[in-house]
């Protein structure tokens, strides 16, 4: 009986080694795929800074009112004006056009 | 300690006699000597085993507390504290109060040269000059065949510039990464942003240090890595703040003014909307400042911040509230209003006369000096003082720029009657328009202080009470009447109530004394006069238009009609309601219409962290 518990346990010792060995470098693994993702974001959020910089640079108003005066014959646009707003209770709304007829009226019966 | 002998003398002699064996003795104690170091022993071992025992239990005990706290901690990237810090940009990023950005880092890319690393210095020198105009190839040639080690060749470069250094090939040209502050808008909201520069330089990096404005004044947090890299909001709009400047520089031109100053102002939170001097700069190439001559001509010179000019007329309505206030007079009170009037060896007279007297109402709606100056004796030189220092006239305002304190109005040290006279109608105390903003709104806010401030979303205390509600209300009510049948007339914007006072200030010699045609000319406004949201100054500096009855230099014919068009820009630009007396009729809808919900704004500016 001894022998076979002295057996069992060096191969568990064995066996734990193994497997911590394993996560070692598993984790380290982990580690370098990790710094590797936190470059690219590094990365990106370097992008992504550039390209805010870009967008606040290419709506800046000065460009806008320019590109505005451009295109005046197509759009028309002109400074909003008092006067220009209106409570949605004012609206005389159009009544919304009638449901298509449906193609054959004694089939389509609704049911209600 | 003494050693018991073995054959004691006295114990054998005594055995002798007795005729025992003495050998029995050095037995007996043989064996007690043997028993004391067995015991010796067994005590040193016994210590032995308990330190070895203790030893082990520690040493598995910190490997099973380590255990215990990696299974019930949660799992972290370990590495992540130290990366992000190095992700997070140098400077955080200065937005609008929409989130619009105004200042942000972009990174680029500096150049320095090893000469002694250099292959062909002669050559290199050459290609350089040529990529950089502004570089002198025989200067560099000098530098580079000289006895110098490291030299800066450029602070910051395009990546085209880049490239074509990089083409040139030789090892001596090195790039070090810099980050740059951009302000994509340009001249908008220059002043308030001020501008940024390098601090100091090393290779691979450089600080970015703020120069003046809010970058300066903020510098500390913008460059704090605790904030995460959160944008700094400020309370500035950037479509009303570029309208403004679009509408303040027509305006300046139209009448040939030197400069101008215009300012929007929320009453209730004292945020500052727009905020425009000009001329103005480019904060991304900031002129240097002026060595000799007057500051004010840089157009590096916040006007509305760092100005101090005498504001004229507009002065006239803080005395006329604090005599409402302490109930001296009423709007109807009758105010002697003879012209001239003298005071010691001075004398004070009004633009024209109007009569032997006026209402208070009619003082300020006809800008009478005299009738100011008589409101103002009622009060009296300490309450006036005292009045004048709680609405912030005789202290720099604390607003979050590093030019606040440079703005510190000039306030006569001495008030004897005649100062106390002519301060009542704004003249002898020269306050920035900023000032008279915060004056403007707090009688607006129901009398109610207001402390200005450049950053949005604050909570802040609420103000002292100056005023009381019934005396600011008058007030604000009587600067309507200057608009609708008063010295402002062309001020008026149809819908928005607009009421204000004009005023026109000569300007003072730099040698003493005023000229005679050169004024300020200033119209602070509130609007809408029966809700009062906004405060808006606008200033000009040397303003004169030739009308169909000559060339006239008052703040009605100048000021006023600036403002007027700077309302009617920017009113519904910040989503104020025009007041209008046309009922529209209600329609019953016939269905419920269908309402798009907001979109949500597609560009989203995350911290940068």
């Amino acid at each position: 009986m001894r022998p076979l518990t002295y057996l069992a346990c060096a191969l568990l010792v064995m066996g734990l080694a193994f497997w911590a060995y394993r996560e070692n470098y598993r984790t380290q693994a982990a580690i370098g795929e990790m710094s590797q993702i936190q470059r690219e974001i590094a990365g990106l959020r370097e992008d992504l800074g550039v390209l805010r910089a870009e967008w606040a640079y290419l709506n800046r108003p000065e460009r806008l009112r320019e590109l505005v005066d451009l295109n005046f014959h197509r759009l028309q646009l002109i400074p909003r004006e008092a006067g220009q707003t209106v409570g949605l209770g004012h609206i005389d709304y159009p009544k919304p056009p009638a449901p298509p007829e449906p193609p054959e009226p004694a089939e389509a019966a609704p049911q209600e | 300690m003494i050693r018991i002998p073995l054959r004691p003398l006295a114990k054998i002699l005594r055995a002798r006699d007795r005729g025992e064996n003495p050998d029995d003795i050095e037995a007996e104690n043989r064996r007690l000597r043997h028993e004391a170091a067995q015991d010796k022993a067994r005590r040193r071992a016994e210590g032995r085993l308990a330190l070895m025992a203790s030893c082990f239990v520690l040493a598995f005990g910190v490997v099973g507390v380590r255990m215990g706290t990696l299974a019930s901690s949660d799992p972290i990237e370990p590495q992540s504290e130290v990366m992000s810090a190095r992700i997070v940009s140098q400077r955080a990023d200065i937005t609008d109060r929409h989130g619009r950005v105004l200042a942000t880092n972009l990174l680029t890319h500096s150049l320095y040269a090893h000469p002694h690393q250099m292959v062909d210095p002669v050559g290199a020198a050459n290609e350089l000059a040529r990529i950089f105009p502004d570089l002198d190839a025989a200067k560099l040639t000098r530098d580079f065949t000289g006895s110098r080690k490291f030299m800066w060749i450029k602070r910051k470069m395009s990546p085209e510039q880049m490239q074509a250094v990089h083409d040139i090939g030789e090892p001596g040209l090195l790039f070090g990464p810099r980050e740059m502050r951009v302000y994509p808008n340009g001249h908008i909201a220059s002043h308030i942003l001020g501008g940024s520069g390098f601090g100091n330089e090393g290779v691979s990096s450089a600080e970015v240090l703020g120069v003046a404005g809010v970058e300066k004044a903020f510098d500390g947090w913008l460059r704090d890595p605790a904030n995460e890299g959160a944008p700094l909001q400020l309370s500035i709009d950037l479509s009303v703040q570029s309208a403004m400047e679009q509408v303040l520089a027509s305006g300046m031109e139209v009448m040939s003014a030197k400069g101008a100053t215009g300012i929007l102002m929320e009453i209730q939170s004292g945020e500052i909307l727009a905020m425009a001097s000009l001329p103005d700069f480019d904060p991304n190439d900031r002129p240097r400042p002026l060595l000799k001559g007057d500051p004010s001509d840089s157009p590096l010179f916040n006007r509305a911040v760092q100005g101090q000019y005498e504001l004229g007329s507009t002065f006239k309505i803080f005395p006329v509230a604090q005599a409402l206030d302490l109930q001296i007079i009423n709007p109807n009170s009758g105010i002697n209003t003879t012209t001239p009037m003298r005071i010691g060896k001075y004398r004070i007279s009004d633009f024209s006369n109007y009569g032997a007297q006026l209402s208070a109402t009619d003082v300020i709606v006809k800008s009478s000096n005299v009738g100011t100056v008589r409101i103002a004796q009622m009060i009296g030189v300490d309450r006036q003082k005292e009045f004048l220092q709680k609405l912030g006239f005789f202290d720099p305002l604390p607003i979050e720029m590093v030019e606040a304190p440079t703005g510190k109005p000039l306030v006569p040290t001495r008030w004897p009657a005649v100062t106390a006279a002519t301060v009542s109608f704004g003249h002898g105390l020269a306050a920035s328009p900023l000032h008279l903003a915060a004056a403007y709104a707090t009688i607006a806010n129901g009398g109610r202080k207001v402390t200005p401030t450049l950053i949005h979303g604050r909570t802040r205390p609420q103000g002292e009470q100056i005023l009381s509600e019934r005396a600011a209300d008058r007030a604000v009510d009587m600067l309507r009447q200057v608009v609708t049948r008063g010295t402002a007339k062309q001020a008026e914007v149809e819908g928005y109530e607009v009421a204000g006072k004009t005023g026109t200030a000569d300007k003072p010699r730099p040698t003493g004394g005023y000229y005679d045609n050169k004024v300020v000319s200033t119209f602070a406004s509130v609007f809408p006069a029966s809700d009062p949201k906004y405060v808006m100054i606008v200033t000009l500096d040397e303003p004169s238009v030739t009308g169909p009855g000559g060339e006239s230099r008052t703040a009605g014919a100048t000021a006023a009609p600036v403002a007027s068009a700077i309302i009617r820009r920017l009113a519904p630009l910040v989503g104020l309601e025009p007041v209008t007396d046309e009922k529209l009729p209600v329609i019953a809808p016939r269905f419920a219409p269908r309402v798009e919900p907001q979109p949500g704004d597609e560009l989203k500016v995350v911290a940068n962290q």
